[in-house]
Protein backbone atom coordinates (compact mmCIF):
# COMPACT_ATOMS: atom_id res chain seq x y z
CA UNK A 1 0.00 0.00 0.00
CA UNK A 2 1.37 3.31 -1.03
CA UNK A 3 0.35 6.17 1.18
CA UNK A 4 -0.51 9.54 -0.26
CA UNK A 5 2.39 11.95 -0.70
CA UNK A 6 2.81 14.15 2.38
CA UNK A 7 1.94 17.37 0.57
CA UNK A 8 -1.66 16.15 0.18
CA UNK A 9 -2.18 15.98 3.91
CA UNK A 10 -1.72 19.72 4.35
CA UNK A 11 -5.01 20.54 2.66
CA UNK A 12 -7.11 17.43 2.83
CA UNK A 13 -10.81 17.67 2.24
CA UNK A 14 -11.56 13.96 2.31
CA UNK A 15 -9.59 11.52 4.37
CA UNK A 16 -10.31 7.82 4.02
CA UNK A 17 -8.77 5.40 6.45
CA UNK A 18 -9.00 1.61 6.70
CA UNK A 19 -12.20 1.59 4.70
CA UNK A 20 -13.78 -1.80 4.03
CA UNK A 21 -17.06 -2.01 2.21
CA UNK A 22 -19.38 -4.99 2.02
CA UNK A 23 -22.46 -5.95 0.06
CA UNK A 24 -23.92 -8.52 2.43
CA UNK A 25 -21.24 -11.18 2.89
CA UNK A 26 -19.25 -9.99 -0.15
CA UNK A 27 -16.37 -7.65 0.53
CA UNK A 28 -16.31 -5.12 -2.31
CA UNK A 29 -13.50 -2.87 -1.01
CA UNK A 30 -10.55 -3.77 1.14
CA UNK A 31 -8.60 -1.42 3.39
CA UNK A 32 -8.75 1.79 1.41
CA UNK A 33 -6.56 4.65 2.62
CA UNK A 34 -6.71 7.84 0.65
CA UNK A 35 -6.30 11.56 1.20
CA UNK A 36 -8.05 13.85 -1.25
CA UNK A 37 -6.62 17.32 -1.64
CA UNK A 38 -8.92 20.32 -1.74
CA UNK A 39 -9.30 22.15 -5.07
CA UNK A 40 -7.76 19.40 -7.09
CA UNK A 41 -8.91 16.70 -9.47
CA UNK A 42 -8.29 13.16 -8.30
CA UNK A 43 -8.79 10.39 -10.84
CA UNK A 44 -9.68 6.85 -9.83
CA UNK A 45 -8.49 4.40 -12.46
CA UNK A 46 -8.43 0.63 -12.62
CA UNK A 47 -9.95 -2.36 -14.37
CA UNK A 48 -13.69 -3.06 -14.36
CA UNK A 49 -14.75 -4.56 -11.06
CA UNK A 50 -11.92 -2.98 -9.07
CA UNK A 51 -14.39 -0.98 -6.99
CA UNK A 52 -13.81 2.54 -8.32
CA UNK A 53 -17.50 3.44 -8.52
CA UNK A 54 -18.21 1.67 -5.25
CA UNK A 55 -15.50 3.74 -3.58
CA UNK A 56 -16.85 6.92 -5.16
CA UNK A 57 -20.32 6.13 -3.78
CA UNK A 58 -18.83 5.71 -0.28
CA UNK A 59 -17.92 9.40 -0.38
CA UNK A 60 -21.53 10.61 -0.32
CA UNK A 61 -23.15 7.57 1.27
CA UNK A 62 -24.88 6.57 -1.93
CA UNK A 63 -24.18 2.95 -0.99
CA UNK A 64 -26.60 3.36 1.92
CA UNK A 65 -29.35 3.01 -0.67
CA UNK A 66 -28.20 -0.52 -1.52
CA UNK A 67 -29.75 -3.17 0.77
CA UNK A 68 -27.11 -5.05 2.73
CA UNK A 69 -24.39 -2.49 2.05
CA UNK A 70 -22.12 -1.87 5.01
CA UNK A 71 -19.03 0.24 5.57
CA UNK A 72 -16.20 -0.22 8.07
CA UNK A 73 -13.47 2.30 8.66
CA UNK A 74 -13.61 6.05 8.43
CA UNK A 75 -14.38 8.68 5.82
CA UNK A 76 -13.63 12.13 7.21
CA UNK A 77 -15.06 15.02 5.24
CA UNK A 78 -13.50 18.28 6.43
CA UNK A 79 -12.58 16.37 9.56
CA UNK A 80 -16.09 15.05 10.21
CA UNK A 81 -16.91 11.34 10.07
CA UNK A 82 -19.65 11.06 7.45
CA UNK A 83 -20.68 7.62 8.75
CA UNK A 84 -21.22 8.82 12.30
CA UNK A 85 -24.76 7.89 13.47
CA UNK A 86 -25.61 11.54 14.06
CA UNK A 87 -24.92 12.48 10.45
CA UNK A 88 -27.82 12.92 8.04
CA UNK A 89 -26.85 11.31 4.72
CA UNK A 90 -28.95 13.79 2.71
CA UNK A 91 -26.89 16.60 4.23
CA UNK A 92 -23.74 14.83 3.05
CA UNK A 93 -25.16 14.43 -0.46
CA UNK A 94 -25.83 18.15 -0.60
CA UNK A 95 -22.21 18.90 0.10
CA UNK A 96 -20.84 16.06 -1.98
CA UNK A 97 -22.55 16.23 -5.36
CA UNK A 98 -22.50 13.60 -8.05
CA UNK A 99 -22.49 13.40 -11.83
CA UNK A 100 -23.13 10.08 -13.53
CA UNK A 101 -21.91 8.31 -16.63
CA UNK A 102 -25.09 8.79 -18.61
CA UNK A 103 -26.41 12.35 -18.56
CA UNK A 104 -29.66 12.19 -16.59
CA UNK A 105 -31.42 15.54 -16.69
CA UNK A 106 -34.93 15.63 -15.26
CA UNK A 107 -37.71 15.82 -17.86
CA UNK A 108 -38.10 19.48 -16.99
CA UNK A 109 -36.91 22.76 -18.41
CA UNK A 110 -33.24 23.67 -18.40
CA UNK A 111 -34.02 26.32 -15.79
CA UNK A 112 -35.92 23.93 -13.53
CA UNK A 113 -33.22 21.30 -13.76
CA UNK A 114 -30.75 23.73 -12.21
CA UNK A 115 -33.26 25.27 -9.78
CA UNK A 116 -34.53 21.89 -8.57
CA UNK A 117 -31.97 21.24 -5.85
CA UNK A 118 -32.18 24.82 -4.61
CA UNK A 119 -35.99 24.71 -4.36
CA UNK A 120 -36.15 21.48 -2.39
CA UNK A 121 -33.59 22.92 -0.01
CA UNK A 122 -35.68 26.03 0.57
CA UNK A 123 -33.42 28.46 -1.25
CA UNK A 124 -34.65 32.05 -0.65
CA UNK A 125 -32.21 34.08 -2.76
CA UNK A 126 -32.40 35.29 -6.34
CA UNK A 127 -33.20 32.12 -8.26
CA UNK A 128 -32.52 33.61 -11.71
CA UNK A 129 -29.09 34.68 -10.60
CA UNK A 130 -28.34 31.31 -8.99
CA UNK A 131 -29.38 29.47 -12.16
CA UNK A 132 -27.29 31.73 -14.36
CA UNK A 133 -24.23 31.41 -12.13
CA UNK A 134 -24.49 27.63 -12.11
CA UNK A 135 -24.95 27.43 -15.87
CA UNK A 136 -21.97 29.73 -16.36
CA UNK A 137 -19.82 27.59 -14.07
CA UNK A 138 -20.79 24.58 -16.12
CA UNK A 139 -19.80 26.46 -19.31
CA UNK A 140 -23.32 26.05 -20.66
CA UNK A 141 -24.87 29.51 -20.19
CA UNK A 142 -23.98 30.96 -23.59
CA UNK A 143 -25.49 27.96 -25.36
CA UNK A 144 -28.81 27.91 -23.46
CA UNK A 145 -29.47 31.44 -22.19
CA UNK A 146 -32.11 32.04 -24.91
CA UNK A 147 -34.01 28.82 -24.30
CA UNK A 148 -34.04 28.27 -20.56
CA UNK A 149 -37.65 27.09 -20.75
CA UNK A 150 -36.85 24.34 -23.27
CA UNK A 151 -36.71 20.81 -21.92
CA UNK A 152 -33.31 19.67 -20.71
CA UNK A 153 -33.81 16.61 -22.87
CA UNK A 154 -33.61 18.71 -26.06
CA UNK A 155 -29.90 19.32 -25.46
CA UNK A 156 -27.09 17.28 -27.00
CA UNK A 157 -25.40 14.62 -24.85
CA UNK A 158 -22.46 16.86 -24.03
CA UNK A 159 -24.77 19.73 -23.14
CA UNK A 160 -26.96 17.44 -21.02
CA UNK A 161 -23.89 16.36 -19.09
CA UNK A 162 -22.93 19.99 -18.49
CA UNK A 163 -26.51 20.63 -17.39
CA UNK A 164 -26.11 17.84 -14.84
CA UNK A 165 -22.89 19.49 -13.69
CA UNK A 166 -24.73 22.83 -13.39
CA UNK A 167 -27.42 21.05 -11.36
CA UNK A 168 -24.72 19.60 -9.10
CA UNK A 169 -22.89 22.90 -8.55
CA UNK A 170 -26.14 24.86 -7.96
CA UNK A 171 -26.40 23.63 -4.37
CA UNK A 172 -22.81 24.77 -3.69
CA UNK A 173 -21.24 21.45 -2.81
CA UNK A 174 -17.64 21.15 -1.62
CA UNK A 175 -16.91 18.02 -3.60
CA UNK A 176 -18.20 16.85 -6.97
CA UNK A 177 -18.00 13.13 -7.66
CA UNK A 178 -17.97 12.18 -11.33
CA UNK A 179 -18.52 8.60 -12.41
CA UNK A 180 -17.17 8.28 -15.96
CA UNK A 181 -18.72 11.63 -16.85
CA UNK A 182 -17.52 11.61 -20.44
CA UNK A 183 -17.70 7.96 -21.44
CA UNK A 184 -20.99 8.46 -23.30
CA UNK A 185 -19.78 11.61 -25.07
CA UNK A 186 -17.96 12.29 -28.34
CA UNK A 187 -14.28 13.39 -28.21
CA UNK A 188 -14.99 17.13 -28.43
CA UNK A 189 -17.64 17.02 -25.69
CA UNK A 190 -15.22 14.91 -23.68
CA UNK A 191 -12.54 17.59 -23.92
CA UNK A 192 -15.14 20.22 -22.95
CA UNK A 193 -15.90 18.24 -19.79
CA UNK A 194 -12.18 17.98 -19.04
CA UNK A 195 -11.74 21.74 -19.49
CA UNK A 196 -14.66 22.18 -17.16
CA UNK A 197 -13.07 19.95 -14.53
CA UNK A 198 -9.95 22.13 -14.58
CA UNK A 199 -12.13 25.22 -14.27
CA UNK A 200 -14.35 23.82 -11.51
CA UNK A 201 -11.49 22.69 -9.31
CA UNK A 202 -10.82 26.30 -8.43
CA UNK A 203 -13.99 26.24 -6.35
CA UNK A 204 -14.64 22.57 -5.78
CA UNK A 205 -12.80 19.36 -5.22
CA UNK A 206 -13.36 16.80 -7.94
CA UNK A 207 -13.03 13.04 -7.76
CA UNK A 208 -13.54 11.34 -11.09
CA UNK A 209 -13.76 7.68 -12.04
CA UNK A 210 -12.52 7.11 -15.57
CA UNK A 211 -11.62 4.25 -17.86
CA UNK A 212 -9.98 6.70 -20.20
CA UNK A 213 -6.32 6.70 -19.28
CA UNK A 214 -5.57 9.77 -21.36
CA UNK A 215 -8.36 11.60 -19.59
CA UNK A 216 -6.84 10.84 -16.22
CA UNK A 217 -3.43 11.93 -17.53
CA UNK A 218 -4.81 15.15 -19.01
CA UNK A 219 -7.35 16.31 -16.49
CA UNK A 220 -6.28 15.13 -13.05
CA UNK A 221 -3.71 16.30 -10.53
CA UNK A 222 -3.69 13.06 -8.57
CA UNK A 223 -4.27 9.54 -9.73
CA UNK A 224 -5.25 6.54 -7.65
CA UNK A 225 -4.94 3.10 -9.21
CA UNK A 226 -7.23 0.34 -7.97
CA UNK A 227 -7.36 -3.31 -8.78
CA UNK A 228 -8.99 -6.38 -7.30
CA UNK A 229 -7.68 -9.28 -5.30
CA UNK A 230 -8.27 -13.02 -5.57
CA UNK A 231 -11.36 -12.53 -3.40
CA UNK A 232 -12.61 -9.92 -5.93
CA UNK A 233 -12.37 -7.17 -3.30
CA UNK A 234 -11.16 -3.90 -4.81
CA UNK A 235 -8.15 -2.22 -3.24
CA UNK A 236 -5.84 0.72 -3.87
CA UNK A 237 -2.46 -0.13 -5.33
CA UNK A 238 -0.84 3.25 -5.76
CA UNK A 239 -1.73 6.90 -5.30
CA UNK A 240 0.45 9.70 -6.56
CA UNK A 241 0.80 12.86 -8.55
CA UNK A 242 -0.63 12.16 -12.00
CA UNK A 243 2.67 13.14 -13.61
CA UNK A 244 4.52 10.49 -11.60
CA UNK A 245 1.92 7.78 -12.17
CA UNK A 246 2.03 8.23 -15.94
CA UNK A 247 5.76 8.66 -16.39
CA UNK A 248 7.20 6.54 -13.64
CA UNK A 249 4.72 4.49 -11.60
CA UNK A 250 6.23 2.78 -8.59
CA UNK A 251 4.19 -0.41 -8.63
CA UNK A 252 4.51 -2.83 -11.51
CA UNK A 253 0.77 -3.55 -11.37
CA UNK A 254 0.13 0.14 -12.08
CA UNK A 255 2.62 0.06 -14.92
CA UNK A 256 1.08 -3.10 -16.36
CA UNK A 257 -2.35 -1.51 -16.33
CA UNK A 258 -1.57 1.93 -17.69
CA UNK A 259 0.67 0.59 -20.44
CA UNK A 260 -2.13 -1.74 -21.47
CA UNK A 261 -0.34 -4.98 -20.70
CA UNK A 262 -2.36 -6.15 -17.76
CA UNK A 263 -5.87 -5.80 -16.42
CA UNK B 1 7.08 -7.19 -15.84
CA UNK B 2 3.67 -8.68 -16.51
CA UNK B 3 3.23 -9.29 -20.18
CA UNK B 4 0.43 -10.66 -22.19
CA UNK B 5 -0.71 -10.44 -25.75
CA UNK B 6 -2.67 -7.21 -25.44
CA UNK B 7 0.16 -5.11 -26.82
CA UNK B 8 2.07 -7.69 -28.84
CA UNK B 9 2.24 -5.45 -31.89
CA UNK B 10 3.49 -2.47 -29.90
CA UNK B 11 6.04 -4.64 -28.10
CA UNK B 12 7.22 -5.90 -31.47
CA UNK B 13 7.56 -2.34 -32.78
CA UNK B 14 9.56 -1.33 -29.69
CA UNK B 15 11.87 -4.30 -30.17
CA UNK B 16 12.42 -3.43 -33.83
CA UNK B 17 13.15 0.13 -32.86
CA UNK B 18 15.79 -0.98 -30.38
CA UNK B 19 17.35 -3.26 -33.00
CA UNK B 20 17.54 -0.33 -35.44
CA UNK B 21 19.09 1.85 -32.77
CA UNK B 22 21.76 -0.76 -32.07
CA UNK B 23 22.46 -1.15 -35.75
CA UNK B 24 22.88 2.62 -36.01
CA UNK B 25 25.20 2.42 -33.00
CA UNK B 26 27.36 -0.17 -34.65
CA UNK B 27 27.58 1.89 -37.88
CA UNK B 28 28.72 4.86 -35.82
CA UNK B 29 31.24 2.78 -33.92
CA UNK B 30 32.75 1.57 -37.20
CA UNK B 31 32.89 5.14 -38.48
CA UNK B 32 34.96 6.20 -35.44
CA UNK B 33 37.39 3.32 -35.89
CA UNK B 34 37.78 3.86 -39.63
CA UNK B 35 38.12 7.64 -39.36
CA UNK B 36 40.85 7.28 -36.73
CA UNK B 37 42.70 4.54 -38.60
CA UNK B 38 42.56 6.59 -41.82
CA UNK B 39 43.95 9.60 -39.96
CA UNK B 40 46.78 7.55 -38.50
CA UNK B 41 47.59 5.66 -41.71
CA UNK B 42 47.12 8.74 -43.92
CA UNK B 43 44.61 6.84 -46.04
CA UNK B 44 42.75 9.67 -47.76
CA UNK B 45 40.50 7.33 -49.71
CA UNK B 46 39.25 5.75 -46.48
CA UNK B 47 38.67 9.25 -45.03
CA UNK B 48 36.55 10.17 -48.06
CA UNK B 49 34.51 7.01 -47.60
CA UNK B 50 33.72 7.80 -43.96
CA UNK B 51 32.53 11.25 -45.07
CA UNK B 52 30.24 9.91 -47.75
CA UNK B 53 28.82 7.20 -45.50
CA UNK B 54 27.83 9.73 -42.87
CA UNK B 55 24.81 10.49 -45.06
CA UNK B 56 23.57 6.96 -44.44
CA UNK B 57 23.86 7.51 -40.68
CA UNK B 58 21.89 10.77 -40.98
CA UNK B 59 19.16 9.01 -42.98
CA UNK B 60 18.89 6.13 -40.52
CA UNK B 61 18.53 8.58 -37.67
CA UNK B 62 15.73 10.42 -39.49
CA UNK B 63 13.91 7.12 -40.17
CA UNK B 64 14.22 6.12 -36.54
CA UNK B 65 12.81 9.41 -35.36
CA UNK B 66 9.91 9.15 -37.74
CA UNK B 67 9.02 5.75 -36.34
CA UNK B 68 9.22 7.10 -32.77
CA UNK B 69 6.85 9.95 -33.69
CA UNK B 70 4.45 7.45 -35.30
CA UNK B 71 4.44 5.28 -32.21
CA UNK B 72 3.86 8.24 -29.90
CA UNK B 73 0.93 9.36 -32.05
CA UNK B 74 -0.62 5.94 -32.51
CA UNK B 75 0.10 4.21 -29.21
CA UNK B 76 -0.05 7.08 -26.74
CA UNK B 77 2.68 5.51 -24.65
CA UNK B 78 3.00 6.05 -20.91
CA UNK B 79 5.40 5.00 -18.16
CA UNK B 80 8.24 2.70 -19.30
CA UNK B 81 7.03 2.76 -22.93
CA UNK B 82 7.10 6.55 -22.98
CA UNK B 83 10.53 6.67 -21.38
CA UNK B 84 11.83 4.11 -23.86
CA UNK B 85 10.65 6.19 -26.83
CA UNK B 86 11.99 9.45 -25.40
CA UNK B 87 15.33 7.77 -24.69
CA UNK B 88 15.39 6.38 -28.24
CA UNK B 89 14.89 9.89 -29.65
CA UNK B 90 17.76 11.27 -27.61
CA UNK B 91 20.09 8.34 -28.25
CA UNK B 92 19.52 8.44 -32.01
CA UNK B 93 20.39 12.13 -31.98
CA UNK B 94 23.57 11.48 -29.97
CA UNK B 95 24.58 8.70 -32.36
CA UNK B 96 24.12 10.97 -35.35
CA UNK B 97 26.27 13.64 -33.72
CA UNK B 98 28.96 11.06 -32.93
CA UNK B 99 28.83 10.15 -36.62
CA UNK B 100 29.41 13.82 -37.39
CA UNK B 101 32.55 13.81 -35.25
CA UNK B 102 33.85 10.78 -37.16
CA UNK B 103 33.13 12.73 -40.34
CA UNK B 104 34.95 15.73 -38.81
CA UNK B 105 38.03 13.63 -38.10
CA UNK B 106 37.96 12.46 -41.72
CA UNK B 107 37.75 16.04 -42.98
CA UNK B 108 40.75 16.93 -40.81
CA UNK B 109 42.57 14.02 -42.39
CA UNK B 110 41.80 15.43 -45.87
CA UNK B 111 42.98 18.89 -44.78
CA UNK B 112 46.27 17.38 -43.65
CA UNK B 113 46.60 16.03 -47.19
CA UNK B 114 50.04 14.64 -47.87
CA UNK B 115 51.73 16.48 -45.03
CA UNK B 116 53.24 14.01 -42.59
CA UNK B 117 51.81 14.05 -39.04
CA UNK B 118 53.92 15.99 -36.54
CA UNK B 119 54.31 12.86 -34.46
CA UNK B 120 53.29 9.23 -34.63
CA UNK B 121 49.69 8.88 -33.49
CA UNK B 122 49.52 6.89 -30.27
CA UNK B 123 47.28 8.69 -27.78
CA UNK B 124 44.70 9.68 -30.40
CA UNK B 125 43.96 6.05 -31.38
CA UNK B 126 43.81 5.24 -27.67
CA UNK B 127 41.24 8.00 -27.21
CA UNK B 128 39.27 6.55 -30.12
CA UNK B 129 39.34 3.08 -28.60
CA UNK B 130 38.31 4.34 -25.20
CA UNK B 131 35.48 6.49 -26.59
CA UNK B 132 34.22 3.60 -28.71
CA UNK B 133 34.29 1.30 -25.71
CA UNK B 134 32.21 3.84 -23.77
CA UNK B 135 29.72 4.02 -26.62
CA UNK B 136 29.50 0.22 -26.77
CA UNK B 137 28.98 -0.01 -23.00
CA UNK B 138 26.31 2.69 -23.07
CA UNK B 139 24.38 0.77 -25.74
CA UNK B 140 24.88 -2.52 -23.86
CA UNK B 141 23.51 -0.82 -20.77
CA UNK B 142 20.47 0.22 -22.80
CA UNK B 143 19.78 -3.32 -23.99
CA UNK B 144 20.34 -4.83 -20.54
CA UNK B 145 18.68 -1.95 -18.68
CA UNK B 146 21.83 -1.90 -16.61
CA UNK B 147 22.11 1.27 -14.52
CA UNK B 148 25.44 0.24 -12.96
CA UNK B 149 27.02 -0.13 -16.38
CA UNK B 150 25.61 3.24 -17.45
CA UNK B 151 27.15 4.83 -14.36
CA UNK B 152 30.46 3.20 -15.22
CA UNK B 153 30.34 4.95 -18.61
CA UNK B 154 29.87 8.28 -16.82
CA UNK B 155 32.94 7.55 -14.71
CA UNK B 156 35.03 6.40 -17.68
CA UNK B 157 34.77 9.82 -19.27
CA UNK B 158 37.50 11.08 -16.94
CA UNK B 159 40.05 8.84 -18.63
CA UNK B 160 39.28 10.27 -22.05
CA UNK B 161 39.42 13.78 -20.64
CA UNK B 162 42.82 13.02 -19.13
CA UNK B 163 44.09 11.64 -22.44
CA UNK B 164 42.87 14.76 -24.21
CA UNK B 165 44.72 16.94 -21.70
CA UNK B 166 47.85 14.94 -22.33
CA UNK B 167 47.60 15.21 -26.13
CA UNK B 168 46.81 18.90 -25.92
CA UNK B 169 49.74 19.78 -23.69
CA UNK B 170 52.15 17.66 -25.66
CA UNK B 171 51.16 19.33 -28.94
CA UNK B 172 51.18 22.77 -27.33
CA UNK B 173 54.73 22.20 -26.17
CA UNK B 174 55.78 21.09 -29.65
CA UNK B 175 54.20 24.20 -31.19
CA UNK B 176 56.00 26.44 -28.72
CA UNK B 177 59.28 24.82 -29.67
CA UNK B 178 58.68 24.90 -33.42
CA UNK B 179 56.08 27.38 -34.71
CA UNK B 180 56.39 25.92 -38.20
CA UNK B 181 54.32 22.92 -37.14
CA UNK B 182 51.45 24.96 -35.68
CA UNK B 183 49.08 24.18 -38.52
CA UNK B 184 49.74 20.43 -38.53
CA UNK B 185 49.65 20.21 -34.71
CA UNK B 186 46.36 22.13 -34.65
CA UNK B 187 44.81 19.50 -36.89
CA UNK B 188 45.65 16.83 -34.36
CA UNK B 189 44.26 18.90 -31.49
CA UNK B 190 41.03 19.19 -33.44
CA UNK B 191 40.90 15.45 -33.99
CA UNK B 192 41.58 14.80 -30.30
CA UNK B 193 38.87 17.26 -29.39
CA UNK B 194 36.37 15.45 -31.64
CA UNK B 195 37.19 12.20 -29.85
CA UNK B 196 36.81 13.85 -26.48
CA UNK B 197 33.35 15.03 -27.57
CA UNK B 198 32.44 11.52 -28.72
CA UNK B 199 33.11 10.31 -25.17
CA UNK B 200 30.92 13.12 -23.81
CA UNK B 201 28.10 12.03 -26.08
CA UNK B 202 28.52 8.44 -24.94
CA UNK B 203 27.92 9.74 -21.40
CA UNK B 204 24.77 11.49 -22.67
CA UNK B 205 23.56 8.12 -23.94
CA UNK B 206 24.37 6.57 -20.55
CA UNK B 207 22.28 9.29 -18.88
CA UNK B 208 19.37 8.43 -21.16
CA UNK B 209 19.71 4.79 -20.11
CA UNK B 210 19.48 5.84 -16.47
CA UNK B 211 16.36 7.87 -17.28
CA UNK B 212 14.81 5.02 -19.25
CA UNK B 213 15.36 2.49 -16.48
CA UNK B 214 14.74 4.61 -13.36
CA UNK B 215 12.54 7.44 -14.62
CA UNK B 216 14.99 9.90 -13.08
CA UNK B 217 16.94 12.42 -15.08
CA UNK B 218 20.64 12.23 -14.31
CA UNK B 219 22.01 15.40 -12.76
CA UNK B 220 24.08 17.43 -15.19
CA UNK B 221 27.63 16.27 -15.31
CA UNK B 222 29.54 19.47 -15.92
CA UNK B 223 32.38 18.82 -18.30
CA UNK B 224 35.33 21.16 -18.20
CA UNK B 225 35.62 20.91 -21.99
Amino acid sequence: MTTAPPEIAADTTLSVSNLHMYYGPFRALRDINLEVQRNSVTALIGPSGSGKSTLLRCFNRMNDLVPGARVEGRVLFNGEDIYHPSVDPTEIRLRVGMVFQKPNPFPKSIYDNVAFGLRINGFRGDMDEAVETSLRRAALWDEVKDRLKASGLTLSGGQQQRLCIARAVAVQPDIILMDEPASALDPISTLAIEDLMRELKREYTIIVVTHNMQQAARASDWTAFMTMGEDRAGYLVEVGATHDIFTNPKDERTEGYITGRFG
Amino acid sequence: MMMNKTRAEFDHALQELQDSLLSLGSMVEKAIARATAALRDRDLEASRQVISEDDVIDRRRAELEERVVDLIASQQPVAVDLRSLIATLHVSMELERIGDYAEGISKISLMMGDQPPVKPLVDIPRMAEKSSAMLRSALDALVRRDVALAKQVLADDDEVDALYDQVYHELLLMMLQDPKIIERATYLIWAAHDLERIADRATNIAEQVIYFVTGKMAPDIVSKY
